[in-house]
């Protein structure tokens, strides 16, 4: 094979590129097809092998081989080359094969700004504490590499500290950046829509088994932070998606109703209210959980009609929302009549046992209907469980009469099934209920194991009132949590049954510096930043004011470092200024010196190629020669700077 | 007592060097620089190029006591040494001392002997001694030993080992001569007949003292670090086995003082490096794909190290 030109890489400086290259895709293998991570992987090993043997590189076409192969895999692998995977899956490719023909400094920059690169894919995938640890150790690492490609063997130590060192210096412009950079709501750049698919949280509508599976993620809903005391847990109801329409076995949110626009939902709230700030994990849906019910409103946002709040657009990333709620409150006392019309619609058929018993029920009023059914499912052997028997087409006959067991949602379908039937107008509400006090930085957490169900059934002069069935059954669940009303065996996530202190203690840490990295890290939006900035003396900054703070505050730090790191650089010797100058004066003459040339055989080769500059030349190269490598002193460092001057003006070229 | 005009004697030997062995005027430089430098000059190339030629005319320009040993397969190390006989008439065993004994040696195709003699040569040149029959006897100063192989024809030889390669300072290939200098050769005819003809240039001890001068020549700090760059890249460089020594990288030192000193300059220069870098590094250096070091190696080398 030829040899290209360029500074041949030292073989020392190989085993950094390769744990480089390493860490940029080791933590992509957990999305990447595993054939392509076993790809990745032996890629690398072969290469550290034909370092570690000695071996020649293998040939280019086996190369162009082996990425067109590559390529095609990935092509078959998504169907596409374009959009997110595909195009983190051939950047990882390239940078496992892109050292097998590394065999000079210029591959290696290629290998190193593709690792700086590929640093920056991760944040698709993941944007938490531990991402960013390793990441920023793997910043230090390609800085260390390039610091060894292009300083040579030095000791580790000595490596690594100056990758610290660089990166101590970038850290002010860092902050800088961070604060001051003009911030645009949502992400800069569009992610393909693939990318919210795999978001969890309750959904738009509500069958068995629906929520008893969103309880068995032990991950975070949402964190509030009240302004005052925290409510009683039996308190804490905090509002999703209403369910008023029933097909047998679905419960779904009606569309809508046509005909004219009712007015809003008239809430009354009476005693103390609560202030509190929530931060929303994405869900991809529109609805913004709030406590029952809320008074006052974030903005970009409104009370439909069944009392939930609704973003203007569904949540696609973490947001921070206020609100003010009244856990005391009449709700719409004059419902329309249509409305409670549709709430006490059911399916023609099925379930005759569940409209009997309702029937015998009916003259009753409707209080004491509800009191009825509460009383049924609090003295008959009714079981609180995650793993309920399947149902069959008469599910509420089959659950009231003969399974009798059952997760929140059946008990809160099944009540509003009775309500229905027995002629009271009723709905099911989900959502969360309860959380708990990380008394680490005072924030309520909500986890996907807090979500519930229950009943609101519509009475006159009182309005919708709320009725959780489950409470009957299991009231450990509603005064202290789910995990205290599940008979151990339930397969609850591991995180929320927690019974050792420490271990309790450790994760309320971990979620506390979690959520403060999130709300400050994460979350720093052009509202915080508004904040920060008016903080700082800085108020209604537009994007003029922040540009101009930015330059100015980036020249200032440039300014430090430079005057920091001046006095540690080595001060040019003045024999080197002056021969380099002379040389380049020389370059501009279209005599260039090779950068591996001596002086006198450069003088040399000018006396041949351009006579009328020999003389000079070679004078100033006697002159280098001596004080450069003699040992006379700086005798001649006059005649040497003379030299330069005495260089004829130059020549204008003619094209 | 130095020489009036070291310089000038320099020259001179150069001279009457370049009149005998025809345009090859810088091979005769390196093999005048090798023995400034103290060091054993390894001439290759075809038979007929003027090896032995070479070596016979700068044994005689410098006026040492010169012996040549033609190598074959079946020499023995005592051919070379020498051996003890039985004296009669003093009832005792007389050294009788072998062609090694002397200030010049003409190995002649080296690689033609087998490992054991020339190992036996190896010593010589390494100590500057003889050890035989538990006797260390040893050689007269200065020693040197000017061997030639042929690389063409390696039926039937033994190529030195890389250990023994590194004992040459340098090594240097001739070449075919260029056209005017083929040309004059033919015109005067063959160049042995010279030999005996040419006188010493310099006195009997002078030498030593040119040595001394060679070795003294000024090595700034500048230049180590280019050294020493150099010597790196070559450590450095994926195609070689392995990279110069440190005794190698003495070696460039020693060599590029020489030529420093026989250009007429009291300094060494990252040029005078350069020049005997073939020279010194390409057969100390292996290519991973087999063979020794091209001329094209050494210059790329070169090229990829710059002059700060």
């Amino acid at each position: 094979m030829r040899r290209r030109p360029g500074v041949a890489l030292e073989l020392g400086a190989v085993p950094w590129l390769l744990a480089a290259a390493l860490a940029t895709t080791v933590p992509h293998a957990e999305h990447l097809p595993p054939w392509l991570s076993a790809l990745v992987g032996s890629a690398l090993l072969w290469r550290a092998w034909l370092w570690y043997r000695r071996r020649p590189l293998p040939a280019r076409w086996a190369l162009a081989l082996l990425v067109g192969g590559c390529v095609a895999g990935i092509a078959w692998q998504f169907h596409t080359l374009l959009g997110k995977d595909p195009g983190v899956a051939l950047l990882v490719v390239f940078m496992a094969l892109k050292p097998l023909e590394m065999d000079n400094r210029r591959d290696a920059m290629v290998v190193i700004l593709l690792g700086y690169f590929l640093l920056l894919t991760h944040y698709f995938y993941s944007q938490s504490i531990p991402a960013g640890l390793w990441l920023l150790s793997t910043i230090t690492l390609l800085t260390a590499t390039l610091i060894r490609v292009h300083g040579g063997a030095q000791p580790v130590a000595a490596i690594a500290r100056l990758a610290c060192l660089l990166l101590v210096q970038a850290l002010p412009f860092m902050l800088i950046l961070y604060l001051l950079f003009p911030r645009v709501s949502g992400p800069l750049w569009g992610l393909p829509q693939d990318a919210y698919s795999a978001l969890s949280g309750l959904s738009e509508q509500m069958s068995p088994g629906s929520i008893s599976s969103l309880t068995q993620s032990g991950a975070i809903a949402f964190r509030s932070q009240f302004a005052g005391e925290v409510p009683e847990k039996a308190d804490l109801y905090w509002r999703g998606p209403v369910f008023d329409d029933y097909d047998g076995l679905t419960w779904r949110a009606r569309p809508p109703a046509g005909g004219p626009a009712r007015a809003d939902p008239l809430i009354e709230a009476r005693g103390q209210v609560h202030a509190y700030t929530s931060i929303l994990e994405a869900h991809n849906q529109r609805w913004l959980l709030a406590l029952d019910v809320p008074t006052r409103l974030p903005p970009d946002s409104r009370l439909a009609p069944t009392l939930e709040v609704l973003a203007r657009e569904p949540l696609r990333v973490r947001s921070r929302v206020s609100f003010v709620s009244a856990l005391d409150y009449r709700a719409s006392v004059a419902e329309a009549a249509a409305v409670l019309q549709q709430s006490l619609a059911l399916p023609a058929q099925f379930n005759p046992r569940t409209r009997a018993l309702a029937a015998e029920w009916q003259s009753l009023p409707p209080r004491e209907i509800a009191e009825a059914a509460l009383t049924k499912f609090r003295h008959e052997p009714f079981y609180y469980t995650l793993q309920p028997p399947l149902l069959g087409p008469d599910a509420m006959d089959e659950f009231l009469f003969t399974t009798r067991r059952g997760f929140c949602e059946h008990y809160a379908s099944a009540f509003v099934f009775l309500m229905r039937a027995a002629g009271v107008p009723a709905r099911v509400v989900a959502g969360y209920q309860g959380g708990e006090v990380n008394p680490v930085d005072g924030y309520l957490t909500v986890r996907q194991s807090d979500a519930h169900a229950w009943a609101e059934i519509w009475l006159a002069g009182q309005g919708w009132v709320r009725v959780d069935p489950t409470a009957a059954v299991a009231p450990a669940r509603i005064e202290q949590g789910i995990a205290a009303a599940l008979p151990e065996g339930e397969p609850l996530p591991v995180v929320v049954r927690i019974d050792a202190d420490w271990l309790r203690q450790l994760r309320n840490r971990w979620e506390a510096a979690n959520n403060s990295w999130n709300q400050w890290v994460l979350g720093y939006n052009p509202q915080r930043q508004r904040e920060v900035l008016s903080r700082l003396g800085l108020a209604d900054a537009d994007w003029q004011k922040m540009t101009a703070t930015l330059a100015v505050l980036c020249g200032t730090a440039l300014l430090i470092v430079t005057l920091w790191t001046l006095p540690a650089r080595r001060a040019v010797d003045p024999v080197q200024r002056a021969w380099q100058r002379y040389c380049k004066e020389l370059a501009r003459r279209g005599m260039a010196r090779a950068e591996w040339e001596g002086p006198l055989a450069f003088a040399q080769r000018v006396a041949r190629e351009r006579p009328d500059l020999a003389q000079l030349t070679s004078e100033a190269a006697a002159c280098y020669a001596e004080l450069r490598y003699g040992c006379q002193g700086d005798a001649r460092l006059g005649q040497l700077q003379q030299c330069l001057h005495r260089l004829p003006p130059q020549r204008r070229r003619k094209a | 007592m130095l020489p009036a005009n070291p310089q000038s004697v320099l020259a001179d030997i150069l001279a009457a060097a370049n009149a005998v062995v025809l345009g090859k005027s810088t091979q005769t430089r390196l093999a005048l620089c090798c023995l400034l430098a103290k060091g054993h000059l390894l001439i290759e190339d075809l038979p007929g190029v003027g090896k032995t030629t070479l070596a016979h005319t700068m044994a005689r320009l410098l006026g040492f006591q010169f012996s040549r040993v033609q190598f074959t397969s079946d020499m023995l190390p005592a051919d070379i040494l020498g051996v003890s006989i039985f004296d009669r008439e003093r009832a005792d065993f007389r050294f009788l001392p072998g062609p090694v004994f002397c200030q010049i040696l003409l190995a002649d195709e080296i690689n033609r002997a087998t490992p054991k003699t020339q190992s036996a040569l190896l010593e010589a040149m390494e100590e500057g001694q003889v050890t035989t029959e538990g006797e260390t006897r040893p050689l007269p100063e200065p020693f040197f030993v000017i061997a030639t192989q042929n690389p063409s024809s390696q039926v039937g030889t033994f190529p030195l080992p890389e250990s023994q390669l590194d004992r040459f300072l340098l090594r240097i290939e001739l070449g075919y001569p260029d056209q005017a200098a083929e040309r004059s050769l033919l015109e005067s005819g063959g160049r042995r007949e010279q030999l005996p003809a040419l006188a010493a240039r310099v006195a009997p001890g002078d030498f030593a003292l040119l040595q001394q001068q060679t070795a003294a020549i000024y090595a700034a700090p500048a230049l180590f670090d280019y050294l020493q760059l150099l010597v790196a890249a070559t450590r450095n460089e994926p195609r070689f086995v392995h990279g110069l020594s440190p005794r190698a990288a003495l070696s460039l030192l020693a060599a590029a003082r020489a030529w420093a000193f026989t250009g007429g300059r009291s300094m060494v220069l990252p040029e005078d490096v350069q020049a005997v870098l073939p020279a010194v590094a390409r057969h100390r250096l292996r290519l991973l794909s087999g063979g020794q070091a091209a001329a094209e190696d050494m210059a790329a080398l070169i090229r990829s190290v710059p002059l700060t």
